[in-house]
């Protein structure tokens, strides 16, 4: 085998931080567009307001959507214990977001072949159920990860699962998915602001800052339960930080208040919690004062806060074990090979240029206003 | 111990949910291309009518592709969902092609679906013409790294199993890539994709004709499928030949299977025609003599093992493979032990036939004679299945072969659509693309078994620790959800066809860009 240019530590950490790229460009490129589907009965009243929103987000979603299966397809490439043990451990709630996620390509596409008004409330509903329900998942999802999943794995490291779908839904979970869904809703409005016109426009700025602050609000709170309502798990001992992925062979202890470690111990990293906090707000605020562009990016910006914020607390953790902590997943024993981690960099490297490049130029095409007038002209108009 | 009924149902659960993805994915690979040469002609020729083919055939195109990317995310996830024992086993190899396929094909194709739908009046004509081909070509690029996925499963190269980790580890990217198994498989795949959008454009194009309507669309699309759908039969076809080849070579197994060839023949091998397989003999058979082997050995000397030798063969590899595994338990309980090293490192690869014995007992060290013969011929696909979706498929093929040679010769001779004779035909012919190319993908993963990743990990022991109610949930969920769509999805197809490409005409009265119709494109009304 050729050497590999990179040591094996280095390539866990960059595929952690990989791993927060992706999952930030799924909650801010895919999230806007679940707001926007999480928000579409209350900000559009009429059909001819829904059509504004589903072709404001029409041409560019299922690009967006990409960040989400790419996520999947990366988490599986290099953190296979990951999507092993998480995806079957939440199968039911997996279940209940592909229902969704189902529900929005063919909603976005049916929707405008048929003009019988129930047909379209139909489908209405159906892709505002495409956009809440993931929004609020995910959001549980990494709540229950903070909080430890009941999940086992045996000498042959085969991963067993003792929880059940209702367990998922604790109270801290549930904060969590709040905070997913009020961030994702913060900037599909913003989004929605800035691109459409007259009472639209008002209601997004409106529920947008709602849901900015909300955002903001339930954030703290949910900071100030990690900080002192909650264990956090440490490292006890660890054979190496290069050495084969297998689980078995650390000692994990839990510890109130241990998510918080990572701060104290290195305080740059207080800039994810604080960028969490007061972008949402800026964002309402933007939002009020008319303000587009900022709007967008303050909204953006706080997502971009929020993930980090999970993901530098819970480092070098990616699923704790509440029943069995040795057997947590990290950063240092649930990778792949140190070779497909290397393949794997280098064609994100040489691919996510491009994606960027062509992402940004579909956008740039399909700017400007969207209202009433430049969607009749298309026939393929949703 | 594993719970059978959970495995089946994950089984039936993902075979189903491929099963059903995969009547989309064809019909995306095909029409994209046929749109891209449609919309080629027009930017060439200027012609309005080949622009307003290319927005008819988008209609239909973008709502079987909605279907394609509603059902597609469930693949994505559903390897750890049902399957997490096969994910971490195999997710260090089979991960990369699936995440490299999220870079490199799903990115570009839908990113510019988008534009493809939206860019019309905002793009020039070039620009809209290249938005086109990059949905088709992201589409391709995407069967390729699925099926370098599906092709390692069925001859896992460039890996071995790390007994640190307790799984397979890359070794060799390139040879995952250029897999034999994964390149046939990939030509095939994408060949039967045109041809099912060749069959779907004929087929429409021929209802037009029989109910006299927009004849000249329906012509002119008929023209191109004609010659695209020629090519791609033969293409199919001969490349099927290729995959049969390399059944030889890694999977001997599937192929006595296909053919219900229980004893080894004499070099070589005829083929059979026809045969009522029973339970180790077949009650009745007609036979090609010598086809087989020279089909699939392309020598008068190969020899092709048959069912029984094949079984017998495995019987021996699940011995090797107990010594591995016992290895493999002496390094488990001490890492340092470098004879337990050794001895694993000669026997590794018949692990995954020790674990056939999974099924019967956990000690597999102390399995009986009995044991091991059961799952010697647990080793052994059905029959009976195999033979005949296999014939299915091929009769298919020819059929697709003699039809498009058919509409080519017509097409040459001016007189394609003329005949209501060879109209009728074409519509009645539609199904036949989907029922060759499921009988494939049967043949493809029911031939594997009972193995998830050929010779490696049996597909029982590849699967999640899931309980009957999450079955119960999930299947009733698929089976409700997938039925709606599929009589939503073609009551709007026909919808669509019924109203025909005049509903689009409503963009030609766009200002600007390139929704000016040329001189003469009026006078030409195509129905």
């Amino acid at each position: 085998m050729h050497a590999i240019p990179l040591d094996y530590e280095t390539l866990r950490l960059i595929w952690w931080a990989l791993l927060g790229v992706l999952l930030i460009g799924f909650a801010i490129m895919g999230g806007q567009d679940l707001g926007v589907g999480a928000l579409l009965p209350a900000v559009a009243r009429t059909d001819a307001e829904r059509r504004v929103l589903l072709n404001l987000v029409g041409p560019t979603w299922e690009g967006n959507q990409v960040w989400l299966v790419l996520g999947g397809g990366a988490i599986f490439a290099a953190w296979p214990a990951l999507y092993a043990a998480s995806f079957s451990g939440f199968y039911l709630a997996m279940i209940a977001i592909l229902l969704a996620l189902i529900l929005r390509p063919v909603g976005f596409k049916f929707r405008g072949k048929v003009a019988d008004p129930r047909w379209r409330a139909t489908w209405d509903w159906a892709l505002f159920i495409g956009g809440f329900v993931p929004a609020l998942i995910f959001g549980v999802a990494v709540g229950n990860i903070l909080l430890g999943v009941p999940f086992g794995l045996d000498a042959t490291l085969r991963p067993s699962y003792a929880g059940n779908f209702f367990g998922l839904l604790r109270p801290f979970p549930l904060l969590a998915g709040l905070v997913s869904l009020g961030m994702m809703v913060t900037l599909g409005a913003a989004v929605i602001a800035a691109r459409t016109e007259g009472d639209l426009a008002d209601r997004a700025r409106g529920l947008g800052a709602i849901a900015g602050l909300a955002t903001a609000v339930i954030f703290a709170l949910g900071g100030v339960w990690v900080a002192y309502g909650i264990d956090g798990y440490v490292i006890a001992s660890l054979p190496s930080t290069v050495g084969p992925s297998n689980p078995l062979g650390k000692t994990v202890v839990t510890e109130a208040g241990a998510w918080m470690n990572n701060y104290a111990a290195h305080p740059w990293m207080w800039t994810a919690p604080a960028l969490g906090l007061a972008m949402p707000l800026l964002a309402a605020v933007a939002l009020l004062g008319r303000a587009r562009v900022a709007a967008i990016l303050a909204a953006a910006l706080g997502i971009f806060g929020i993930v980090s914020t999970a993901g530098l607390s819970l480092f070098p953790f990616l699923m704790p074990s509440n029943i069995d902590p040795d057997v947590s997943l990290t950063v240092w024993d649930a990778s792949s090979s140190h070779l497909t981690l290397f393949i794997m960099l280098g064609a994100t490297l040489v691919f996510m240029p491009i994606i960027l490049a062509y992402t940004a130029w579909v956008y740039r095409v399909m700017r400007g206003t969207v209202n009433a007038e430049s969607i009749g002209r298309n026939p393929n108009a949703y | 111990m594993i719970d059978m009924t959970v495995v089946d149902l994950s089984r039936l659960q993902f075979a189903a949910t491929a099963m059903y993805h995969f009547l989309f994915v064809p019909l995306t690979l095909g029409l994209s291309f046929l749109m891209a040469i449609m919309e080629s002609v027009y930017v060439m020729t200027g012609r309005e009518i080949w622009r307003r083919m290319t927005l008819f055939w988008g209609t239909l195109f973008g709502i079987n592709f909605a279907m394609g990317v509603a059902t597609g995310i469930v693949m994505e996830f559903q390897f750890g969902m049902n399957w997490s024992y096969y994910s971490h086993y195999v997710g260090d190899i089979f991960g990369a092609p699936l995440a490299i396929e999220g870079l490199m094909a799903f990115f570009l194709e839908a990113t510019f679906i988008g534009l493809f739908f939206f860019g019309w009046d905002r793009l020039s004509r070039v620009g809209h013409l290249c938005v086109t081909w990059l949905v088709a070509l992201g589409a391709n690029f995407s069967a390729l790294w699925i099926l370098i996925a599906n092709g390692w499963m069925q001859n896992p190269v460039g890996a071995v199993f790390n007994p640190d980790t307790m799984r397979m580890e890359i070794t060799d990217f390139m040879a995952v890539i250029f897999n034999p198994v994964a390149q046939a498989k990939f030509v095939h795949t994408v060949s039967a994709g045109y041809v099912t959008g060749a069959m779907f454009v004929m087929a429409v194009s021929a209802w037009f004709l029989l109910t006299r309507r927009h004849v000249a669309l329906a012509r002119r699309s008929m023209a191109v499928a004609a010659s695209f759908g020629l090519a791609s039969a033969l293409s199919v076809v001969v490349l099927g030949d290729e995959s049969g080849y390399a059944a030889t070579e890694h999977q001997k197994m599937k192929l006595a299977a296909i053919e219900a060839m229980w004893h080894t023949e004499p070099a070589p091998a005829g083929f059979s025609l026809f045969a009522i397989p029973g339970d180790q003999e077949n009650s009745f058979e007609v036979k090609v003599p010598y086809a087989l082997g020279l089909i699939a050995t392309r020598s008068i000397s190969g020899e092709i093992p048959g069912i029984l030798e094949l079984v017998q063969r495995a019987g021996e590899r699940i011995r090797n493979g107990q010594i591995a595994y016992e290895a493999l338990e002496r390094i488990r309980a001490d890492g340092t032990d470098q004879t337990a090293r050794a001895t694993f490192e000669a026997h590794w690869r018949d692990l995954g036939y020790a674990l056939l014995l999974k099924r019967y007992r956990q000690d597999i060290g102390n399995a009986t004679g009995e044991e091991i013969t059961q799952a010697a011929f647990d080793t052994v696909p059905g029959v009976a299945p195999l033979f005949w979706s296999f014939r299915i498929m091929v009769a298919c093929g020819f059929y697709f072969i003699l039809y498009f040679a058919i509409a080519f010769w017509l097409s040459c001779r001016h007189q394609l659509g003329d005949s209501r004779t060879f109209n009728w035909i074409a519509l009645f012919s539609l199904p036949l693309p989907w029922v060759a190319i499921e009988a494939g993908w049967f043949i493809a993963e029911y031939g594997r078994q009972p193995w998830a990743v050929e010779g490696v990990l049996p597909t029982f022991y590849a699967a999640s620790g899931l309980t009957l109610v999450d079955l119960a949930i999930s299947l009733t969920f698929f089976l409700v959800v997938y039925t709606a769509l599929a009589v939503v999805m073609v009551l709007l197809m026909l919808k669509v066809i019924k109203a025909g490409p005049s509903a689009q005409i409503a963009l030609e009265g766009a200002p600007g860009g390139n929704g000016r119709i040329p001189a003469g494109a009026a006078a030409h009304p195509d129905h």
